[in-house]
């Protein structure tokens, strides 16, 4: 880092292919934290409806998991998991579950009364109320959260670079911090960064293209 | 008011309910109630807070089941269905409407028609019919969603897919409860006509014995915990209360009640004077001084009225326009009621209201007067 | 279970608790770190929040700043600094100075935004009846809106506080030592007992800090003042 250009556009052009398969692992590890943390958030998330009083304790597992530092949630799986995805995808998943869990029962509970009520009484039976109606419009609330979630796990996916996994985290730690090269570093970060950016405002348009009927407004 | 026992309707009876939350002991929130209400007519269901109005009738299509006791549509127990499969067979009106904010008009109204499997054209026609029968037009509020709605445009849809399978039954409970007294008059009206042509059995929750008497064919007052005190016609309800609480309640005016069993159609009407924009001013004055005629009324193209030309100010020369009009005689329609109208006319202070019909056009004129003969002459009023 | 034994005995280990990789030490490292980026990051962002939340100027340049600050990842911040102080400092840019730039920048943003929302959800009219009875604008925020708005800007410091506590663990990357280093060690020299005993440390150290903040806030704020907490962001 001393005799050197602070940064070296012509190291990120020769090595793309590198960069773009730790883009790639980036993407993918978030997309199954993300994936798996909201199919068990959605479970949680109807089991907790039905019997209330697991909304609590629920809420308090998930929110001490959340405390935890990455680095040292990782850390305790090891012993049962070892230095494997699955380590960091447990720990990944298990920080969405706070995030997501709350979000999709409170998305759930702002479904009108009335609405649940004239359900009822058109004869939607439960599943059918919970697909058709319940789901539908909870949705926007959900897909905010989603998106929470979402840019969450990717800074937190940067960590698992250190124990031993790739992604954008080992752009800016083993060939960055640990070789002394700031480039990759760079790389690394602004990377992570946008896509944060382009998941948060990708989700967004998501959104609003999944409830046209959330934009209507009294004439 | 329908004549009863349209085909439109089926019959629906409760024999000896009781509806009790909580073990045996608790008093109950409706105590042995049967009652017969006969196919298509309007029976409503009215009562102090807590007297099981709206319980009673969320039995009929089993949103609460009953303690004891047996309810029949047309002879039939409504246990007899699975509940889901009841509930498609009744249409469901509550006060915030419930409709779907995630659907358009057109896909809220098409709910229960799609649940029983109609063919999407037979479910496409069955929307466009029963938006124009509820005053919308389908090209206008089919694709629209219901948050860009007015309260009562939310009503009549909601009113559209209760009747979209076509139930023989309808449950409403104070539909007409969220919007403010003017719109809420019209909705009532707008009711009455649809259920001259559809003939359902509707049964109709309220508080408000005033709508009780002017929507119902039938009216049952209920007491705290659920118990009858009078099932009956409005009149003779009016006429011969049962008990001192059916006096009570209907309250100490029932003189002044019995204006709502009568409607502004039942009167005779005023020819009013009706004049168009652009006529010539000099030759209306000549007209008006020649018969006496102190205000005419402005009326546009199709015939809806604008407002009042007072005689005195037709000073200048030259063509009416609409300025000149003092718009502000309460509008009337023939299924007002005469106690509505009455409260309408005396609370603007003027003498006379424009009746207009479901179109706005002019019908003629209403005078307070006429509308005190009619509380002059005890009970001999003409009935439909 | 016999590992857990291997995590006791690390723990027991005498050697563990001398010279320079001992835990004490890794421990004071940690809190002191923590300790002085989350009181620096108080010292700058506090009085930007109080600016802008009392003006309400200048709000939507600075919301957008921090707001671009969230999005950088903890491990972002610690690799962005090292070069810079590197290049400023050579061999003093190590350790302790970058871990401390990054915690600090890491601090500010959810004090800036908490004090910033605290302070415009106090009433626009009690303010201009303290600005009425002849009250300076320093008074005002001092007494009406500071007291009012405090539950809030506690919870943005408690959030704070947390996400400092929780990156502190990561300054080892940078050679910042804290009790993250012994889980990277741990990983390197393939000790697991090591690592497993460091992460019951951290995470107890991440558990005491927000319970201690959550108490501080609950005693500090005025009884009858509810307050909603953002939620700290993981790192």
């Amino acid at each position: 880092m001393n005799d050197q250009p602070f940064f070296r556009f012509d190291w990120v052009i020769d090595n793309l292919d590198e960069i773009a398969r730790r883009l790639g692992e980036h993407l993918v590890m978030t997309g199954i934290a993300v994936g798996v943390g909201l199919l068990i958030s959605f479970a949680l998330a109807l089991l907790v409806r039905r019997v209330r009083p697991l909304y609590g304790p629920t809420i308090a597992v998930t929110g001490a998991l959340y405390s935890i530092p990455s680095l040292a949630l990782f850390a305790l799986l090891m012993p049962i998991t070892g230095l494997s995805l699955l380590t960091a995808e447990i720990a990944l998943v298990s920080y969405t579950l706070l995030i997501l869990v709350r979000n999709i029962v409170a998305a759930l509970d702002g479904v009108p009364a009335e609405v649940l009520d004239a359900a009822a009484a058109m004869g939607f039976g439960p599943v059918e109320r919970l697909w058709r109606v319940e789901l539908p419009i909870a949705l926007p609330v959900i897909v905010a959260g989603v998106r929470i979630a979402t840019v969450t796990t990717i800074g937190l996916v940067t960590v698992t670079s250190l124990i031993g996994l790739g992604g954008l985290g080992y752009l800016i730690v083993n060939t960055g911090i640990n070789r002394f090269f700031a480039t990759s570093i760079y790389t690394g970060v602004a990377l992570s960064v946008a896509l944060a950016v382009l998941a948060d405002v990708g989700l967004e348009g998501l959104q609003r293209r999944l409830t046209p009927w959330a934009q209507a407004r009294t004439g | 008011m329908t004549s009863p026992g349209r085909a439109g309707g089926a019959v629906v009876t409760f024999e000896h309910v009781t509806k009790r939350y909580g073990p045996p002991g608790t008093p109950p929130a409706v105590e042995d109630l049967s009652l017969t209400i006969p196919a298509g007519e309007i029976c409503v269901l009215v009562g102090p807070s807590g007297c099981g109005k709206t319980t009673t009738m969320r039995m009929i299509n089993r949103l609460v089941e009953p303690t004891s006791g047996r309810i029949t549509i047309d002879g039939q127990d409504v246990r007899d269905l699975p509940a889901v499969e009841l509930r498609r067979g009744i249409g469901y009106v509550i006060q915030q409407v419930g409709l779907f904010p995630h659907l358009t008009v057109g896909e809220n109204v098409a709910i229960v028609p799609r649940l029983l499997r109609w063919s999407e054209p037979r479910v496409g026609e069955r929307v466009e019919e029963l938006l124009e029968l509820v005053g919308l037009d389908p090209g206008e509020f089919r694709a629209r969603y219901p948050a860009s709605l007015s309260g009562g445009e939310r009503q009549r849809v909601g009113v559209a897919r209760a009747l979209a399978a076509d139930p023989p039954v309808m449950l409403m409970d104070e539909p007409f409860g969220a919007v403010d007294p003017i719109l809420r008059d019209r909705l009532q009206n707008e009711l009455l006509r649809l259920q001259a042509k559809v003939g359902k059995t509707i049964v109709f929750v309220t508080h408000d014995v005033d709508e009780a008497i002017k929507m119902a064919d039938r009216v049952a007052i209920l007491r705290r915990g659920g118990i009858l005190a009078q099932f009956d016609t409005p009149e003779a309800i009016l006429a011969a209360p049962a008990s001192s609480f059916v006096e009570h309640f209907v309250g100490a005016d029932r003189g002044l009640k019995r204006l709502s069993l009568a409607k502004v159609r039942d009167l005779q009407l005023i020819e009013p004077l009706t004049v168009r924009v652009g006529e010539p001013r000099a030759e209306l004055r000549r007209r008006m001084e020649i018969d006496g005629i102190g205000y005419a009324l402005l009326v546009d193209a199709a015939n809806r009225p604008l407002g009042w030309v007072n005689r005195d100010e037709l000073t200048v020369e030259g063509a009416l326009s609409e300025e000149e009009a003092t718009p502000g005689a309460p509008l009337l329609q023939p299924e007002t009621t005469l106690r509505d109208a009455l409260s309408a006319l005396l609370g603007s202070s003027v003498q006379l209201g424009v009746v207009t019909d479901e179109r706005d056009r002019v019908l003629g004129l209403l005078s307070v007067d006429a509308i005190s003969d009619v509380l002059r002459n005890d009970g001999t009023w003409p009935r439909p | 279970m016999e590992f857990l034994g291997e995590v006791a005995a690390w723990f027991s280990d005498p050697a563990s608790w001398e010279g320079r990789n001992s835990i004490p030490l890794r421990l004071w490292e940690h809190v002191s770190l923590s300790a002085t980026a989350l009181a620096l990051g108080v010292l700058i962002a506090l009085p930007i929040g109080l600016a802008i939340g009392h003006s309400g100027r200048g709000a939507r340049s600075v919301v957008a700043v921090t707001n671009t600050g969230r999005a950088i990842p903890s491990l972002g911040w610690l690799g962005m600094v090292l070069p810079i102080t590197l290049v400023l400092f050579e061999r003093g840019g190590l350790g302790f100075l970058p871990a401390l730039i990054a915690l600090v920048a890491l601090a500010i943003p959810p004090i800036v935004t908490n004090t910033y929302a605290g302070l415009r959800e106090v009433d626009r009219e009690l303010i201009d009846a303290a600005r009425g009875m002849g009250m300076s604008e320093r008074r005002i925020l001092a007494a009406v809106e500071v007291p009012i708005a405090l539950p809030v800007i506690l919870a943005g410091i408690r959030s704070s506080a947390v996400q400092v506590v929780a990156t502190a663990t990561l300054a080892a990357v940078v050679a910042g030592g804290t009790l993250g280093d012994f889980i990277l060690q741990g990983i390197f020299v393939r000790d697991l007992p090591r690592v497993f005993g460091a992460a019951l440390m951290v995470a107890a150290l991440a558990l005491a800090t927000e319970g201690l903040f959550a108490l501080l806030q609950r005693l500090a704020t005025p009884p009858g003042l509810q307050g909603s907490a953002a939620v700290a962001r993981p790192s």
